[in-house]
Formats: structure tokens, C-alpha cells, sequence
């Protein structure tokens, strides 16, 4: 037998790979230079390789590209003005990641070299997770993702609850991954092959195998961006986890699974949009709810967080469940997650700074009188919390403008419904921050370094980029949506 | 004589659904963690059933990939689990529950 390689193009998938390389370069420096000069050198480092990675996708935009195409198959990779947008998400994720973090970790004893290098790694996977156009590499991309994932959740060893945040973190991604692979296991029975394309070709004659696979697959997807009643996990991780870590998860892990997701549903399953689309629905409105209820009795703003951030991936399912019946489903997901990713990095980037040590500082109580000791980071607090709730002019109202416009044209009133109500709950608990912070007074100290302030002032001049000119920015996201049915298959 | 696909798909859901039922029944760790591969295991003996059955090969090669990402996954594991056990001394997951959803 022959062998015969298949056709790759390194450049398409360079910014993965200077991701990817920038994690192991940081592993072998570890070999050769003093452990001191490592961690001195690890942010900027990581800085360089985001900024070449991100100039390397800006030049990609607007082209598309497959790679890694086995002899008569479907390539494995895709490169089109999605996989590129949510590749700028996710540089942009690790970009302000590295800002919060750099005098986090040495304040609260947690500087470790290998956090940077796990954070790279992670962020490789997620750039696959949009770019895969097989089953088995979204597989890889997940697993790529979450590993490294598990291992930040629990970096604050040996503080108990970080380890438990990890254990929980781990054993419901790894029993989620197993239903995912099933599911990929039986699509694969039901359609013969593991490629996009002919997953496309062959689901609507799969019958009820390819059924249970979507189902199985549905399941993988709502644990790994925390969708009711998969969320459980959540709070406990967002809370035990280091916080540089829970702002990066609920950004980087979420966008990545929706990432997937939304290629693979819209896409690969959309001829089955009957079926799916309700079961996404009803997923959505239970999350909904479930988020924005719940969140309203936390005292600590990292469990508040966890339960918006619950909340926020009902939205954007709506944007998904949306997405084969209007045009507008998939460029508004895309929109909200852009914004999504500066309001809540920029939310928590203030939590950091007004955590005393690693779990102190952390309640809502110690946000009292917030705007006496720091009128601005107060300020940019309550903007952040206004475009969480979705209050116009902030990214978060036109997220959610658009996400609940393409569920009315899909035809879904009652979801958008239960959105708009939701929304208003949402108010209360975001709101009731504002409140602290202004009506009270306080003592506590804030940690504001240069980085970290560098970070809250680019998120809101985003959010409030996102508020103010929000159709510049949507036009942009509908060229980057899939369009319905259509599988870029072979070039 | 041919054992029949469906006997294999059969064979497969069973085994899922007893590593499904021991990582939401069982406490200890290690044996959640087992049950989870069980669970990989049922959707790899899926692949090769189904590989045979369609005469692809691409089945039998992805089972190589879930393997290596089990393997990944069990380093992890168990050294969260050997981390979590010297906190704790113990690996009951019932015991681990300073936080509460």
C-alpha cells in the first residue's frame, strides 16, 4: 500500500502553532535558565506570541482556506472568516488574561512558571475548536481546552478549595467528554464518516442513531459552555478556582465550546434543525432562568459571576437555537461573545484588584464604598455591570439587541419572551453592586498596577465602542457568520 | 458465523450506561474515574464495530486518538486525586464539598 500525504498548509494554521510553540518554548526555558528568570520573562513572552499570533490572523481575515486534507476526504481544517473572528476572541481572551495576571499571581503567592504555558496551550485548543471541520478533531480541540484547564483550576494547591474546584472540574468535563465521544461515536455509525461534509450528506437518513448522537453531542456541548442542567459544576469551580483562572475559563472555555458548537450544529446538523432547534430552545430557557435566579442570593461575586456567566450562555444559545431559521442566529452569537468577552474580563479584572488575598475580598460586602476609595475603578464597575444587565450604551445591550432580534425572526417569541424577562431579573443582582458601591461606605485596599489598569481601560473603551457603534461591528460579524446549510468543504 | 452489528451497538450502550450509573452512583474517586473510562471504552468498541461494519478505516484510527486523550486525561487525574488525598486523606467525594451550590 502507498502511502500518500495529505495536502498541508502550515501558514493556515500558524497562529495555532505559535500558540501551541510559545507554550512549549516556555517549558524548555524552564531547562536552561534559573526558575527566577522564567517567571520574569513569561508574561512578556506570552505578550509577544498573542501579538504575533493576532497579526498573523488579522492577515487571514477575509480569506478562506482548508488544510490537512487527506487523499479523497474532507480537509480536517478550516479557515474562514469565522474560525478568524473567534480566533481574535480568543487572542484577545489570553491577551487580557496575561494583563490581570502579571501582578496577581506573585501578590497572592501563586506564581508559578507553568500558568502561562498552561494558558497558551489552552488557548491552542480553543483556536482549533473553531477552525476544526471534523468530529475527531473538535474532539482533540475539547480535550486540548480542558486539560490544561484542570490543572489552573486547581494551581492554588494546596488551598482545599482549589483542589476541589479542580476535582469537581475534572470529573464532570472527563464525563462529559466520554458522552461526547459516544455521540461522535454514533454519528460516525450513522453517517459513515467523521467529516463535516458528510456528516451533513448522511444525517438525515441516519435515523434514530444519528438522533442519539446529536443528542449525546448536545449534552458534551452544555456541560462545557455551562448550560442548565449541565451548569452544576459552575459556581464551585468559578469559586475555588484562582481568579485570573475563573476569568479566563469563563471567557476562553465558553466561547470555545460555543465555538464547536455552532459549526457543527448550524452547519453539520442543520438539516436536522427541526429536531434539535426546540431541544436547544428549552436548554436555553432553563438556563435563563436558572442563572439569573440563582445568582441573585450569592454573596460572593465570584459565584455572582458564575451564575451570570450561566445566564450569559442561555443567551447566546438563543443566538444558536436562532440560527437555522434566521440569518442573523449566527453573526448575533458571534457579536455577543465579542462583547461578552470585554465586559466580563473587564468585571473581573476589578475583582482581582479589589481581592486583599487568595479568597479574601471576594464577597459583595467588600465592595462597599468601592467609589469613595477608587471613583474610577468604581465607575468602570458600575459600566461593566450596566452592560452585563444590558443597559444601553454598552456592548452588552447591543449583544443582547441583536441576539433577541434573530430569535424573533427565527420565530421563537416565547424564548425571547423569557430573554427580556430574564434581563429585567438580571438587573437586580448586577445593580445591587452599583448599590454597594456608592450608597455605603467601606474599608479594604485595591491593588491597581499599571498592567491591570491598562486591561479595565481597553475593556471599557471596547464595551463602550460595542454600545455606541454597534453596526460597524455587526457588519463585521455577519461576514464572518456561516451562512445556514452551506459546508465549506474541499476549498 | 457473524455477530450482527447491532449486537455490538447493544454491547456498547450497556457498557456506557454502567460507567455512566457508576460515576453518578459511586463515591470514590478512583472508581468514578474508572467508571469514565468505561464510558470512553463503550464509544471506542463503537468505532471499531462500526469501522468493520462500513469497511472504513478512519473508525479504528480514531480509537488511537481517544485512547491517547484517556491516557492524557488519567495522568491529570490522578494527580489531582493524589493532591486531593493528601488535603483531605481521603478520596470520598462526599467529603469534598467545602463549597456548596
Amino acid at each position: 500500500m502507498e502511502f500518500v500525504t495529505p495536502t498541508i498548509n502550515i501558514l493556515i494554521v500558524l497562529p495555532v502553532l505559535l500558540v501551541a510553540g510559545g507554550g512549549a518554548l516556555l517549558m524548555l526555558l524552564e531547562l536552561f535558565m534559573a526558575e527566577e528568570r522564567v517567571k520574569q520573562w513569561a508574561p512578556t513572552l506570552a505578550i509577544i506570541v498573542l501579538a504575533l499570533a493576532f497579526l498573523q490572523t488579522i492577515g487571514l481575515w477575509g480569506q478562506t482556506h482548508t488544510t490537512f486534507t487527506p487523499e479523497g476526504s474532507s480537509p480536517m481544517v478550516i479557515l474562514d472568516n469565522f474560525a478568524t473572528f473567534l480566533n481574535v476572541i480568543f487572542l484577545l481572551t489570553g491577551f487580557f488574561t496575561v494583563l490581570i495576571s502579571v501582578n496577581y499571581l506573585p501578590r497572592v503567592g501563586l506564581n508559578r512558571s507553568e500558568y502561562y504555558m498552561l494558558m497558551l496551550f489552552s488557548l491552542s485548543g480553543m483556536m482549533l475548536m473553531g477552525m476544526a471541520n471534523d468530529l475527531i478533531l473538535v474532539f482533540l480541540a475539547l480535550e486540548v481546552l480542558s486539560i490544561p484547564l484542570y490543572i489552573l483550576a486547581g494551581l492554588s494547591r494546596p488551598r482545599p478549595e482549589s483542589e476541589e474546584s479542580a476535582m469537581k472540574y475534572f470529573f464532570l468535563g472527563a464525563f462529559s467528554s466520554a458522552i461526547f465521544v459516544f455521540g461522535i461515536a454514533l454519528t460516525y455509525g450513522a453517517t459513515g464518516s467523521t467529516a463535516l461534509p458528510a456528516v451533513l450528506a448522511g444525517v438525515s437518513n441516519g435515523g434514530a442513531l444519528a438522533l442519539a448522537g446529536v443528542a449525546m453531542m448536545l449534552v458534551g456541548f452544555g456541560f462545557k459552555v455551562a448550560a442548565a442542567p449541565f451548569h452544576m459544576w459552575t459556581p464551585d469551580v468559578y469559586e475555588g478556582a484562582p481568579t485570573v483562572v475563573t476569568a479566563f475559563m469563563s471567557v476562553g472555555a465558553k466561547v470555545g465550546g460555543f465555538a464547536a458548537m455552532l459549526r457543527v450544529f448550524v452547519s453539520a446538523f442543520g438539516s436536522l434543525g427541526q429536531t434539535w432547534v426546540p431541544a436547544v430552545a428549552v436548554i436555553a430557557a432553563i438556563t435563563l432562568i436558572i442563572g439569573n435566579v440563582v445568582a441573585i442570593v450569592q454573596p460572593n461575586i465570584k459565584r455572582m459571576l458564575a451564575y451570570s456567566s450561566i445566564a450569559h450562555a442561555g443567551y447566546i444559545l438563543m443566538a444558536v437555537a436562532a440560527s437555522v431559521n434566521s440569518p442573523d442566529g449566527v453573526s448575533a452569537a458571534l457579536f455577543y461573545m465579542f462583547a461578552y468577552l470585554f465586559t466580563n474580563l473587564g468585571a473581573f479584572a476589578i475583582a482581582i484588584a479589589a481581592e486583599r488575598k487568595l479568597g479574601e475580598g471576594v464577597m459583595l460586602d467588600d465592595y462597599k464604598g468601592l467609589a469613595k476609595r477608587s471613583p474610577l475603578l468604581a465607575l468602570a464597575m458600575a459600566y461593566f455591570m450596566l452592560s452585563l444587565t444590558g443597559i444601553p450604551p454598552t456592548g452588552g445591550f447591543s449583544g443582547k439587541f441583536f441576539v433577541f432580534r434573530a430569535t424573533l425572526e427565527a420565530g421563537l417569541v416565547w424564548l425571547a419572551v423569557v430573554g427580556v424577562i430574564t434581563s429585567v431579573v438580571s438587573g437586580y443582582y448586577y445593580l445591587r453592586v452599583v448599590y454597594l458601591m456608592y450608597m455605603y461606605d467601606g474599608e479594604g485596599e485595591l491593588h491597581t498596577k499599571p498592567a491591570l489598569l491598562t486591561a479595565v481601560a481597553l475593556t471599557v473603551l471596547a464595551t463602550l465602542v460595542l454600545g455606541l457603534l454597534p453596526g460597524a461591528w455587526y457588519e463585521i460579524t455577519k461576514q464572518a457568520a456561516l451562512q445556514g446549510l452551506q459546508v465549506l468543504a474541499g476549498g | 458465523m457473524t455477530v450482527p452489528v447491532e449486537w455490538y451497538v447493544a454491547l456498547s450502550a450497556i457498557l456506557f450506561s454502567i460507567g455512566a450509573l457508576g460515576v453518578l452512583l459511586r463515591r470514590n474517586a478512583i472508581i468514578i474515574f474508572m467508571s469514565v473510562e468505561l464510558m470512553l471504552n463503550a464509544a471506542n468498541l463503537l468505532f471499531v464495530a462500526f469501522s468493520r461494519y462500513l469497511g472504513d478505516l478512519d473508525g479504528q484510527v480514531l480509537v488511537f486518538f481517544v485512547i491517547t486523550v484517556a491516557a492524557a486525561e488519567v495522568a491529570v487525574g490522578l494527580a489531582l486525586i493524589v493532591v486531593i488525598f493528601r488535603t483531605k486523606q481521603s478520596i470520598n467525594i462526599d467529603e469534598i464539598n467545602l463549597m456548596k451550590g
